[in-house]
Order: structure tokens, then C-alpha cells, then sequence
């Protein structure tokens, strides 16, 4: 257990240099930028008295270092800044848009480790034959075919041909701003407010986006199964397991796959990361007002407090995501205790 | 039992198979709600006194009123709003507005009180746009003394030098002109920020709508002010934020929204001339135009300037890249503001370019670098300019930039071509005037930095001559003054202008009275009506 504290306290103080780290380039790659974030407070036209108060009252005047510092103090104290586009604090902003995005996110993962584990295991048992060529084909196109023509599709075929689907945004307008907002997961709000109608409005907008972001997953965590099933299978306990007699499915579930569980939670957690991270394509098409969008729209519009506030909002979902893995490892794996 | 392979095949088709019995949920939308697909993430405040740009001013217009706005049908014409009558004295610097009868959402009526409140607020915030009133020479210590409530009913405004009342007017009519309820933004106010925090998200006007709701880059709701001037049969305007044109197409053709405001040429390619959606047009105040840096060797020559102008293909690029969404205007005016000139002298002669850059001493051409906005259509219109300047030898190199950064670049100076846009700030031709005739400082730190002060360029005659128009009390003769101006700013500057922009809603034909003006900031929904 004391092993186990003391790496834990190890790979906290790295998590804590990685955070600052990734604080001290995004804020410097925000200021080093060649666009004068003032243009965005008062626009092109505006003149330039204004464009100099509007300077100073950003702090921009002042040296680099000093800029720094300021944001440091502020970020130790929970405060992220302020949106020149929204006009909100940045951790108020991001309390509005991450549950869009985590709510997405959350979906597609549960969806393709749902479907692609199974799908693994089967093309790894499946080796070599065509079972395990067709999957390969379903993965690669999964992972190859850029989001944003899958999603349009998407829309094409279910949305406008067949009509069984509903257009891109996250509620039907009957139902904006009529669900109170709880935890800003619709789903779980909408029933909260015992609102079925809204319930069922929720899960259909989120249908496509989810099942596009969950193939891209899925493509992903079904070839990184399959490589470590292999792997499993080619072990001496499996060899000993069929020569016993026992039965294909108890090989397989029972003595090759608990091995191979250890590895796919690194897996999963990264995929989880990099969905959370906000899938921008996604969002943008399906109109989808989360994580993604939000960035985007503030990097674009050389918002840059936001940036920073949402970078740092990933970095320590994937910092985390990472040490609830590596934690999950010590767990699972005697062997790295 | 279920078999793992049957639960596998069902789990993935229940995601399928649970949009059948919600079909019905994906119906039309609803008589009394017009929904609107727009890209609303250039929005940064709702208070009317503090935003510059057109997307807010545009939701400004539908929340506020005016003291006066130039006739749609007419722009040389100004319509009363809550000003029912206006006057000014013999020195030219007193203005007498006297109001007539509305009222704000709240059910009371609008007051002197409120006129001169709201336009002080504006000067004393002195947002992005405030110069526009400002420029009249109130300032935040003055603008108590100069705008004045003189009883219930009557206001005035004194400007600082004797003013031509149409230019005073135009401005007035500018979206930072909007009046606002005194009692309900003294109630917000929260230390010395004038009711900003409040007015950012929150309306008190007495526009057509009342603001319901904005959620930032998500939605903006408003609700029919009931004492308002709207008299149509919608209840709620929901404007949603859809970025992709493709989605917008989308939801315009599946009845999810009733107009789509962005579409690209492309979308307007499937819709034009189809049963159930009318295209409404509208040429914009906004330009597309090359400057050239005077601090360049080369593009300092006017022979250059005029080799360059004479070389475009301006027809070829409108045709063939930008068929829908912009039009050739050759003049620093817009076309549908007082006084534009809209002939096109320019057209493609590469002969004559040619002479023109042997005449330059340039005959063996030159090497240039051009910035551009990297947003379509620019790289396409760049890559046919680069094509063009280069059948007369100079040797176009282009650097694609985001919108802000080569704003940025042109800011500090540093271009040699630049291609980008010009939006005029309001209605009133010295507006595009000041900005591209007077540039009084050429240093580098300059107290004020127009347009043509990026490029490095001065003429004292166009400067004078666009003072002389800006102050002429005749407004025909204010006008006649422009004209001539840009006739010869066309021929003789560094600044090649090729296009003026068109604005293109699509709406489904069950949505009628919905227009676009010149300005987009001037756009309302205060006709529209569904069937």
C-alpha cells in the first residue's frame, strides 16, 4: 500500500507539471498569436482612442511576464476570465457547454465499447477469415472517412430522404428552454422534470451525432481489441484451457478476455478523452452547442481566455482520464503493483 | 434466452428503429413561431450602446427604435419614428426633435428624458460604434450640456460645428442611435457599468421584440412586444445558431427552420428557382477591394495602380467564383447609400495594363507578396487575380490568413497587396469617405488611423473635398460633391475596388414580408408574417 501512495503521490506531482506546462504554452501561443485580440472587443472600425483604452482595460499593455503572472494568480483563485464574446466568466461558460459535450461524449463511448469489444474478440477468434477481413473493412472505413462527410450523410439519408430523424441542433424547438436545467444533461434533466416528450426529443437529436462519433470510436477500440486478443490467445493459459476441454465461450470470456480488460481501460479512457475533448466537426454540423463549438468559435474570433480556459479544461480531463487508468491498472494487474 | 449475437445485432439496430415512432415529433414548424438558421458567433453584447457589428446591431434593430430610419424604398428619404418632426436653427448647430407617441414593452411611454439618456449612455460607454454620434463632437464630459431633454417631448442636440442636418440624421439612424427605457436600465445598473452587464442579455425598448433569451453561439429568442409596432401574427422569432450552410440547407428544405440566412453559392444552386422557397436579395454595404501599400516601391506608382485595376477580370471572377453572393462595384460607396456612384469604368485590358506598367518603367513586372482572408470566396478570387496580374508581369505571391490576423497585419502596416473587406460603418456617404479621403497624421503613430492610413496613402485634395462634402448644408449638392469625389478616388488611388457583397436569405414561401436592407444591421422582421 505504502508502494502504491507513494506512486500515486509520484504521478500527482507530474500531472501538476504537465498542468502548468500546458498552461504556460497555450497562454503564451493565445499572446504570441498574429492577431490583436482588441479587434475582437471593438471590431475593425472602431477608432483608434478606443482600440487603446480597450487595450488597457485588457491588460494587454503591460509586459508579457507581468500578463502571466496576473492570469496565474487568477486561474489559483478558480477565475478563468472573462468571454469578450459571451460577456461570462470562462468557468461559467464552460459549466453551459461541457455537459453538451459530455453527454455526447458519454453516449458514443458507452456505444462503441459496446459494440466494438464484441466486434474485437469475434475478428481476433475470427482471425484470418472473412469475418476478420469484413470487420477490418467496417474499421478502416470508420476510421478513414473524414466526420464530416459521415455526418452530412447522416443527415442526408435520415434526415431529409427518409424523414425518420431529426435535423441537426439538440432539442426540436417545441422543446427549447422548457427543460430546467439541472445538470445540463438533457437526457437526465428532461426526466428529472418527468418531461417523456422532451426525454424522447433528447435521445432522437442525439441519435446521430452519437452513433457517428461512436463508429469513429468504435473503428478504434475493435482494432486495438483485436491486436490484444491475439496476443491473449496465443498464451500457454489458453493453450491449457482448450487442451482441458473446456468450451470455446469460456476460453474466450472467461480466461482470455480478463487479461486483455487490463489494456482496453487504457484504450477506453483515451478514447473517452479525445471525445470529450469536444468533437468540433461533429458539433459544427450537427449544430451542436458544446465543448468543440465553443472553442472554435472563441479561437476563431481571437477569444483567447476561453481558449486557454478550455484547453486547460482538457488537459486535466485527460490528465485524469489517465490516472483513473493508471490507477484501474495498479488495480486489475497484480503484476504492476 | 438471447443469444450474444442476437443482442449484439439488436443493440445496434434500437438506435435505428427508436427514431420510427418520433417521426411525428419532426413536423413543420409551428404557424406562430418563425425559426431562423443563422450563424451567430460573431455576437459579443446586445446592449445597442456598446456592440459594432452588423449581427448584433440586426438584433438591436428588431429590440429598439430610432429616433428617425432612411426609407427602405428610398434612402435619399428619412422616415419619422419616434421622432415625429425635426428642425434645425439658422446657426446649423442647434437640432429640435420633437417626439411623437410609442411606447416601450413595459407599456410606458418614450420621453425626451429617455432620448437624451440613451444617446448620452451611448457617447459615455464609447463602444466600438459611439464615434459615429460622437464625431458630432459630444463627448462623455459634454454630452450633458449638448443633448438635452427640453420638456416631455422635445429634445435637442447641439453640435459643435454648424452640421448638414441629412448627415446628422443618417447617423442618428445608426444602430448605437437606439433609444432605451432610462427607469429600466437605472434599475440594472451595477457599480459604473451604466446597465451594460444587464443590457448585454436583457432589452428595454420599444422595438417590434422584446429579447427573451441569448445563449451565446446556441440561440436568441424574442417574444412580440405587446405595445410594440409589430402587428403580424407571430408570437416568437427563434433565431438558431446552425455554423454549417450545408445544415442550414438541410433544415430550410426539411420545414425545421422557416429562413436561412447563410448559404453559400453552392446551396443557393439547389434552391434557386424551386417551388417553396422564395430567394430574397440585397446588395450590402460591404466591399471587397485590393489595397496596395504606398511604403512599396512598385505599388507607389500610379501607373501601378491604374496597370493593376486595368488588369482584373472583374466580370470573369463575378460570373465564374462569386455568381450570387457579390456584384462588381468599382466605387468606394456602395451601391444603395446617398451618392453612390455605380458605373464600372474598369474592365479587363491587359494591353493597356501592359502599357501602363511600360509607362512605370516596369515592363519586366515585379514580385509581390498579396495577404487574403482565408475564408471562400477569397482564395479563389486571389488565385484569378494572381492569374490576372500575372499576364502583365507582376508576380503575385498570395499568404492566406485568417480574417483578424490579416487585419492585424494591415493594422501594423506590414502588407504590400492586401485583399479584404470594407463594411460601412453608417448611413451616410462620408461614412466610406472619411475613412478612405482623410488621412490627416501619415506617421506611424498616428492619433487616428483610417483605412488609408494602413496603406500609407494621403492626398490632400481628396481629403479637403471629402470635408467640403461631409459639411455642405444642400443635400443635393452634398451628393453631386460625393459622386464627383469617387469618380476621381477611383481613377487616381492604390486602392482597387471589385465587389460589393449580396446578401442572400432563402425563406419558405409560407413566410412573407421578411426583407433585407443595404445596411444588415437594418434588418427586420417588423413585416414579416407567416401563412
Amino acid at each position: 500500500m505504502r508502494g502504491f501512495l507513494k506512486g500515486f503521490s509520484g504521478t500527482l506531482g507530474s500531472v501538476l507539471v504537465t498542468l502548468f506546462g500546458l498552461t504556460v504554452v497555450t497562454f503564451l501561443i493565445g499572446r504570441v498569436m498574429p492577431v490583436d485580440p482588441v479587434i475582437a472587443a471593438v471590431g475593425d472600425n472602431a477608432p483608434q482612442s478606443v482600440v487603446e483604452q480597450t487595450r488597457i482595460a485588457m491588460g494587454l499593455d503591460k509586459p508579457l511576464p507581468v500578463q502571466f503572472a496576473d492570469y496565474l494568480w487568477q486561474l489559483l483563485h478558480g477565475n478563468l476570465g472573462m468571454s469578450i464574446l459571451t460577456k461570462n466568466p470562462v468557468t461559467h461558460d464552460i459549466a453551459h457547454y461541457f455537459p453538451a459535450t459530455f453527454e455526447l461524449a458519454t453516449y458514443a463511448l458507452i456505444l462503441s465499447m459496446l459494440i466494438g469489444v464484441p466486434l474485437g474478440v469475434w475478428a481476433a477468434v475470427r482471425q484470418g477469415t472473412v469475418t476478420d477481413q469484413v470487420i477490418r473493412i467496417v474499421c478502416f472505413a470508420g476510421h478513414s472517412i473524414p466526420v464530416f462527410l459521415l455526418a452530412l450523410i447522416s443527415l442526408i439519408v435520415f434526415y431529409k430522404a427518409l424523414g425518420i430523424a431529426p435535423g441537426p441542433g439538440r432539442q426540436g424547438i417545441i422543446y427549447d428552454g422548457m427543460v430546467p436545467v439541472q445538470t445540463g444533461l438533457l437526457t437526465i434533466d428532461s426526466l428529472l422534470a418527468g418531461d417523456t416528450g422532451a426525454f424522447w426529443d433528447a435521445v432522437a437529436h442525439l441519435t446521430q451525432p452519437v452513433c457517428i462519433l461512436a463508429y469513429f470510436s468504435m473503428a478504434y477500440v475493435a482494432r486495438m481489441t483485436r491486436a490484444f486478443m491475439i496476443d491473449a490467445l496465443k498464451g500457454e493459459f489458453v493453450i491449457t484451457a482448450r487442451a482441458k476441454g473446456l468450451p470455446l465461450r469460456s476460453v474466450i470470456w472467461a480466461h482470455a478476455f480478463p487479461t486483455v480488460a487490463v489494456q482496453l481501460v487504457t484504450v477506453l479512457a483515451l478514447t473517452y478523452a479525445g471525445l470529450l475533448e469536444g468533437a468540433v466537426v461533429t458539433e459544427t454540423v450537427f449544430a451542436w452547442p458544446g465543448l468543440g463549438q465553443y472553442l472554435t468559435t472563441a479561437l476563431l474570433n481571437a477569444d483567447m481566455n476561453p481558449v486557454v480556459g478550455a484547453t486547460l479544461l482538457i488537459g486535466v480531463i485527460y490528465v485524469g482520464l489517465n490516472l483513473l487508468a493508471d490507477l484501474l491498472y495498479r488495480l486489475l494487474d497484480p503484476r504492476v503493483r | 434466452m438471447i443469444s450474444r449475437r442476437q443482442l449484439l445485432i439488436g443493440s445496434a439496430v434500437v438506435p435505428v428503429l427508436s427514431y420510427l415512432d418520433l417521426t411525428q415529433a419532426f413536423a413543420d414548424t409551428p404557424k406562430d413561431i418563425l425559426v431562423v438558421a443563422q450563424q451567430l458567433d460573431n455576437i459579443t453584447t446586445l446592449d445597442p450602446h456598446a456592440n459594432y457589428e452588423s449581427l448584433a446591431g440586426e438584433i438591436c434593430t428588431n429590440l429598439y427604435q430610432n429616433l428617425i430610419v432612411p426609407d427602405p424604398e428610398d434612402s435619399s428619404k428619412i422616415e419619422p419614428v419616434i421622432a415625429e418632426s425635426w428642425s434645425v436653427d439658422d446657426s446649423g448647430k442647434v437640432f429640435t426633435f420633437k417626439l411623437a407617441d410609442t411606447t416601450f414593452s413595459t407599456g410606458n411611454p418614450v420621453t425626451a428624458e429617455d432620448v437624451a439618456y440613451s444617446l448620452q449612455r451611448a457617447i459615455k460607454i464609447n463602444g466600438g460604434a459611439a464615434f459615429i454620434i460622437g464625431q458630432f463632437g459630444f463627448t462623455p464630459e459634454n454630452v450633458d450640456q449638448t443633448i438635452v431633454a427640453v420638456d416631455d417631448k422635445t429634445v435637442t442636440l447641439t453640435t459643435a460645428e454648424p452640421t448638414a442636418i441629412s448627415f446628422l440624421l443618417y447617423c442618428l439612424s445608426a444602430s448605437v442611435g437606439a433609444i432605451v427605457e432610462k427607469a429600466v436600465v437605472e434599475a440594472h445598473v451595477e457599480g459604473d457599468d451604466m446597465g451594460k452587464g444587464w443590457l448585454n442579455k436583457n432589452s428595454a425598448g420599444s422595438g417590434p421584440f422584446v429579447l427573451q433569451a441569448w445563449k451565446p453561439s446556441e440561440a436568441i429568442s424574442l417574444t412580440v412586444n405587446e405595445y410594440g409596432p409589430y402587428k403580424g401574427n407571430i408570437t416568437r422569432i427563434l433565431v438558431r445558431h446552425v455554423a454549417d450552410p450545408s445544415s442550414q440547407l438541410l433544415m430550410l428544405q426539411k420545414g425545421d427552420v422557416d429562413i436561412a440566412r447563410n448559404l453559400t453559392s453552392e446551396q443557393l444552386k439547389q434552391v434557386e428557382g424551386v417551388d417553396g422557397f422564395n430567394m430574397i436579395r440585397q446588395e450590402i454595404a460591404a466591399l471587397m477591394l485590393i489595397s496596395l501599400n504606398q511604403d512599396n516601391e512598385y505599388l507607389s506608382k500610379p501607373e501601378v495602380w491604374q496597370a493593376v485595376k486595368w488588369a482584373l477580370d472583374y466580370e470573369g471572377m463575378q460570373k465564374n467564383i462569386v455568381p450570387m453572393t457579390y456584384a462588381v462595384h468599382q466605387s468606394f460607396e456602395p451601391s444603395g447609400i446617398p451618392g453612390a456612384v455605380t458605373e464600372n469604368p474598369f474592365r479587363q485590358d491587359i494591353e493597356k495594363a501592359k502599357a501602363l506598367m511600360e509607362k512605370a518603367g516596369l515592363a519586366d513586372g515585379f514580385e509581390i507578396t498579396m495577404d487574403h482572408y482565408s475564408n471562400q470566396p477569397y482564395p479563389d478570387i486571389a488565385q484569378a487575380v494572381q492569374a490576372s496580374l500575372g499576364e502583365i508581369g507582376i508576380k503575385v505571391n498570395l499568404l492566406a490568413g485568417e480574417n483578424r490576423q490579416v487585419l492585424t497585419k494591415m493594422r501594423a502596416r506590414q502588407h504590400q497587396m492586401a485583399m479584404s473587406s470594407w463594411g460601412t460603418d453608417y448611413f451616410d456617404p462620408n461614412a466610406n469617405a472619411e475613412v478612405f479621403c482623410i488621412n490627416e497624421d501619415n506617421s506611424d503613430d498616428a492619433k487616428d488611423r483610417p483605412f488609408i492610413w494602413r496603406s500609407h496613402f494621403q492626398n490632400a485634395d481628396f481629403a479637403a473635398r471629402a470635408k467640403a462634402a461631409r459639411d455642405e448644408k444642400d443635400s443635393a449638392k452634398r451628393l453631386e460633391l460625393y459622386e464627383a469625389l469617387q469618380k476621381d478616388y477611383m481613377q487616381n488611388s492604390p486602392f482597387a475596388f471589385m465587389f460589393q457583397k449580396t446578401d442572400t436569405a432563402v425563406c419558405r414561401t409560407d413566410v412573407h414580408g421578411f426583407r433585407l436592407q443595404v445596411f444588415s444591421s437594418s434588418n427586420t422582421y417588423q413585416e414579416t408574417t407567416k401563412s
